[in-house]
């Protein structure tokens, strides 16, 4: 069980963050909780390892801004699963999101190494 | 949207569960494909996800709004510590129930006769036209319960005005529906024809009247009848429309019904019947007032024009009065005269209609509501400290949650939930108590002539003042005991131990509380007492005459080709015929009987010089005073030797006596009644003497009064009323006089009501009151008592180790009943003397409504605050008796 007490430092790292991941994993078409969980693992290398719990606040936050949608669907193996898919104010706000993101890492980047 | 997802939460947690379930499931596969056994593979899976339920209720966070879920919850506790104390949540919801209650039920009268609206289009575009001036110097016929304004005045103002877009003229009467036999009335009205067109009143069913309906001089116009009439004498059939309706012997078409939602302008009373203006001169005949200068009989309303305002309107009626009053001069004395040219008329507020029991009763009952008010403050006390001694009793409790880090605004959330529970209970118990007691109040105030239509409607201004109350008394009875129990800190709270004690300022106010109860229930007992005396005085008063055993017979003649002597002496036929008819001692005829509210007056002229005095005036048949149980001073009755022609005479009380002839003897001696300009005035001799009497009400003092013979008085010859003395009860006699009645006259019709009623009636409103205020007097002195108990009681579970301590020390046990008894002595003895100085106080100021009763009267006082006393020290006896009982060893062993 992960300790109560490194959430909030990594909390304010990762919220932003994983909004942007999840927007990306759903860019590429609709998926249940699952798997985005393991998408963003398996491309990060894993090295984002993502409490698979946490993705679920992220799910809903991110519906109740309108930028994803869901519905209930069938998994590959037949289980019941709930689908998130993009939508178009998402897909927006993955551009926004992503350009911010740049602008960020670069802006760190020029910080961390001046030329 | 945020309010939405709150009140999904619910499903939106099932939601997730479900959803993280379905993660669990697909992990769980994915783990039996990678060889894993299904037990630890699903372990496995629940392993990755984390905590479930951590992340179930981040997201139910999300959707809830803190401050509503937290305080749902507050009251769901609140709900549940009342289940745990029953006793408790009963008195307090009982209090209340009873205290917003008895508000509410005075309110919602208030509300129906003086707050709300006509309920007819735009009532705020009403206005009632009046005369301004020196309106005692209207002098003439009156008739109707709002008699404003004369028909040529009338006539005038609708011709003339610019002011209203649509006006009416009303005069309320009863109309006559039998033919014969025992009366049936009708509470109807003169309208005329832009009445209900002014009003924008549409028919229930035929039609409404209009202007045509109503011209000078119509023959039997048809007539629209109320919505309740309709109901009660035609069934609601719709073939009552066209049938024909009597009304005082003249055959009326129905045109049609008018809505259930209107029942005239006339607040209170109910409009059975609207009969066109036209046909006021039916019924009266000769008589009429339409043609009379001097015959102040209608109302007058109308309808503001676009862009009127009252003040324009008022600005225009102003203009116009001068030529108006010029022309419409009675023939007045000069000095009446002079005052009548001086009149103005002017515009005020219509819109709420008029009321005769509005006038009557509306401040009384802003008095009733003020008493309920501090009723509800008493109960209110007496709350806030049983609330007190609950948060004493979880102080610890309290403090341990302080100490934890709780914020101290949660708390008194928490605690003040409770109170917002019980005051909502209690609102809602209170609109049934309500319900209840504005009918019975209604019904207390219905007369058996006088039926009172009032809408009780729980209408939205009756809810804002019931809620308005419920939140006002939540505030005093829940916040501030909230604030106090978390204003210890939480050191010397836990200090304190499980004895539960907030200290000594907390009882200071608990203290401070039960004298404020006292104080004020004594004032509202003091009034009370003032009521029921004030009360007792003019019921009691000597009126003049022997009250009993009266009957009271009003014979009304319609069509009859009889001239007018040949009535009078029909009367006087009939009248012997009563006199000698079983179980009656004696029987007279009377103008005005007394205590009925109707009387007349007129001025003298003595030696020839006019007295400025107006001096009241009755006309009687030989007998009356031996029949009245007043037998006459001096001098001689009224006989035979006393008619039309013969010389005039008169007899006179003894205060006429005083005012007129210093005191002498007036027999023999002569005066002259002061007639209109060009009228004769003959000389009339005094004859006899008579006691003083009341005349119009028992509340005035004895005044000059004047009788003359009924045959020398101008008497109207379609009606007469008998005054009947009787050796069985007064009731079981109108089945003779009917008979005699209908033999002497076959169309004639008969009211009856005995003097005992007509007296009870004409006191109505005092017994109201002196009921209500003693009942609310004794309801307050019972719950102060209630909280002195609670007190002492408490004082005494406090002092707990104290008193076992002197116990042990070898105290007498009368020493610890005298201490107990001495707190309860100084808190008495506070509030007596608060409340004593309020009282006289506010008895000054109702000194006005008060009868032969001073308001500083010093035995009421001293019942009053004895009784009180007596009330208070048997609440206190109970915990003096259980401290000296206590066992010291019990005691000190909870040390």
């Amino acid at each position: 069980m992960p300790k109560r007490g490194n959430q909030p430092i990594q909390g304010e790292m990762l919220q932003g963050t994983l909004d942007l991941l999840v927007l990306r994993t759903l860019a590429a078409g609709p998926a249940h909780g699952h798997t985005i969980a393991y998408v963003i693992e398996r491309q990060s290398d894993d090295v984002l390892q993502v409490e698979h719990g946490s993705l679920y606040p992220a799910l809903h936050r991110l519906e109740d801004r309108g930028w994803i949608a869901s519905f209930w669907g069938t998994s590959e193996n037949n289980r019941k699963a709930r689908y998130y898919r993009l939508t178009m104010a998402g897909r927006k706000q993955l551009t926004e999101q992503t350009n911010r993101w740049d602008a960020i890492v670069r802006a760190v980047n020029r910080v961390l190494r001046p030329a | 949207m945020t309010l939405k997802r709150f009140f999904r939460r619910a499903r939106w947690d099932d939601e997730r569960a479900r959803e993280l379930e379905s993660y669990v499931a697909i992990e769980t596969d994915e783990n039996i494909a990678r060889g894993m056994a299904p037990r630890a593979a699903r372990l496995a899976a629940i392993r990755k996800l984390g905590n479930r339920t951590r992340v179930r209720e981040d997201i139910y966070r999300m959707n809830t709004i803190g401050f509503l879920d937290s305080a749902w919850r507050d009251v769901r506790y609140g709900a549940r510590l009342l289940r745990l104390n029953p006793g408790f949540a009963i008195v307090a919801i009982l209090s209340l129930a009873l205290g917003i209650g008895a508000n509410t039920a005075v309110f919602e009268l208030l509300n129906a006769l003086r707050i709300r609206s006509l309920p007819v289009a735009h009532p705020e575009q009403l206005a009632e036209v009046r005369v301004v001036g020196d309106v005692s110097a209207k002098s003439g016929w009156f008739s109707g319960n709002h008699p404003e304004l004369t028909y040529p005045l009338w006539e005038r103002i609708r011709d003339r005005q610019d002011a209203f877009s649509d006006a009416f003229a009303f005069s309320s009467n009863d109309f006559e529906l039998s033919e014969h036999g025992e009366s049936r009335t009708a509470h109807g009205a003169w309208v005329s024809g832009g009445f209900f067109t002014t009003l924008a009143v549409s028919p229930a069913a035929g039609r409404l009247l209009a202007d045509a309906d109503d011209g000078r001089g119509c023959q039997a116009p048809p007539v629209a009848i109320g919505y309740g009439f309709w109901q009660r004498e035609f069934g609601g059939s719709p073939a009552a429309v066209g049938r024909t309706l009597t009304l005082d012997g003249h055959a009326h078409e129905i045109a049609g019904v008018m809505p259930r939602s209107f029942s005239g302008i006339e607040v209170g009373r109910g409009l059975d019947v609207a009969v066109p203006l036209c046909a006021e001169a039916l019924s009266r005949g000769p008589r009429s007032a339409l043609s009379r200068q001097d015959a102040w009989f209608l109302g007058v309303m109308g309808r503001l024009k676009p862009g009127w305002s009252l003040a324009r309107a008022t600005a225009h009626l102003d203009a116009l009065s001068p030529s108006l009053f010029k022309e419409t001069l009675p023939n007045y004395p000069a000095d009446e005269a002079k005052k009548y040219l001086a009149f103005r008329l002017a515009a005020v507020p219509g819109g709420t209609g008029v009321s005769e029991l509005r006038d009557a009763y509306e401040s009384p009952l802003w008095l009733l509501l003020g008493t309920a008010g501090v009723v509800l403050l008493i109960a209110c006390a007496n709350l806030a400290n049983l609330m007190l001694a609950r948060a004493t009793a979880r102080s610890r409790e309290i403090a341990v949650r302080l100490a934890l880090g709780a914020s101290r605004l949660r708390i008194v959330r928490q605690l003040v939930a409770e109170s917002v529970l019980l005051a909502a209970l209690g609102a809602a118990a209170a609109a049934l108590v309500a319900r209840v007691l504005s009918r019975a109040l209604v019904a207390s105030l219905t007369t058996a002539n006088q039926p009172i239509v009032v809408d009780v409607a729980f209408d939205w201004r009756v809810f804002a003042f019931v809620a308005a109350l419920a939140g006002t008394a939540c505030l005093l009875f829940g916040v501030a005991p909230a604030l106090r129990a978390t204003a210890t800190g939480p050191v010397a709270a836990l200090k304190a131990g499980g004895r539960g004690t907030i200290g000594a300022d907390g009882f200071a106010l608990r203290r401070g509380l039960v004298v404020a109860q006292v104080a004020l229930s004594l004032v509202l007992l003091v009034a009370a007492l003032m009521f029921v005396r004030s009360f007792r005085n003019l019921a009691t008063v000597d009126a003049g005459f022997a009250k009993d055993d009266l009957l009271i017979a009003r014979f009304g003649i319609r069509r009859t080709t009889a001239s007018n002597e040949q009535l009078a002496a029909g009367y006087a036929e009939l009248l012997d015929r009563i006199r000698h008819a079983p179980g009656v001692v004696e029987a007279a005829r009377v103008r005005n009987v007394p205590i009925g509210g109707s009387s007349s007056d007129r001025q003298v002229s003595i030696d020839g010089v006019e007295r400025p005095e107006a001096v009241n005036y009755n006309s009687v048949s030989d007998r009356y005073f031996s029949t009245m149980g007043a037998p006459l001073v001096a001098g001689r009755d009224f006989d035979t030797r006393d008619a039309a022609a013969s010389p005039r005479v008169a007899i006179v009380t003894q205060s006429f006596a005083r005012v007129f002839f210093g005191g002498r003897n007036p027999i023999g001696k002569t005066f002259q009644i002061v007639e209109a300009p060009g009228k004769p005035r003959p000389p009339i001799e005094i004859v006899g003497l008579a006691r003083d009497s009341k005349y119009a009400e028992l509340r005035e003092p004895f005044q000059s009064l004047m009788y003359v013979p009924v045959a020398q008085d101008d008497l109207a010859p379609g009606f007469a009323r008998l005054i009947v003395r009787s050796a069985v009860p007064p009731s079981t006699l109108s089945a003779t006089i009917l008979a005699l009645a209908r033999e002497a006259q076959p169309s004639s019709v008969v009211t009856f009501r005995t003097m005992e009623a007509q007296i009870d009636d004409s006191l109505l409103r005092e017994r109201l009151v002196a009921a209500l205020s003693a009942v609310f007097g004794g309801l307050a002195a019972l719950i102060a008592a209630v909280g002195l108990y609670g007190v002492l009681s408490y004082m005494v579970v406090r002092r707990r180790n104290e008193i076992g301590v002197r116990l042990a020390l070898g105290a007498d046990r009368r020493d610890v009943l005298r201490m107990v008894m001495r707190e309860a002595g100084v808190l008495l003895a506070a509030g007596l003397v608060i409340g004593l100085i309020g009282a006289v106080a506010l008895a000054r100021m109702a000194s006005a409504i008060l009868f032969q009763l001073k308001p500083t009267d010093p035995a009421t006082l001293a019942v009053a605050a004895a009784g009180f006393a007596l009330v208070a020290i048997a609440a206190s006896v109970v915990p003096a008796v259980r401290a000296a009982r206590l066992e010291p060893t019990e005691a000190l062993r909870q040390l």
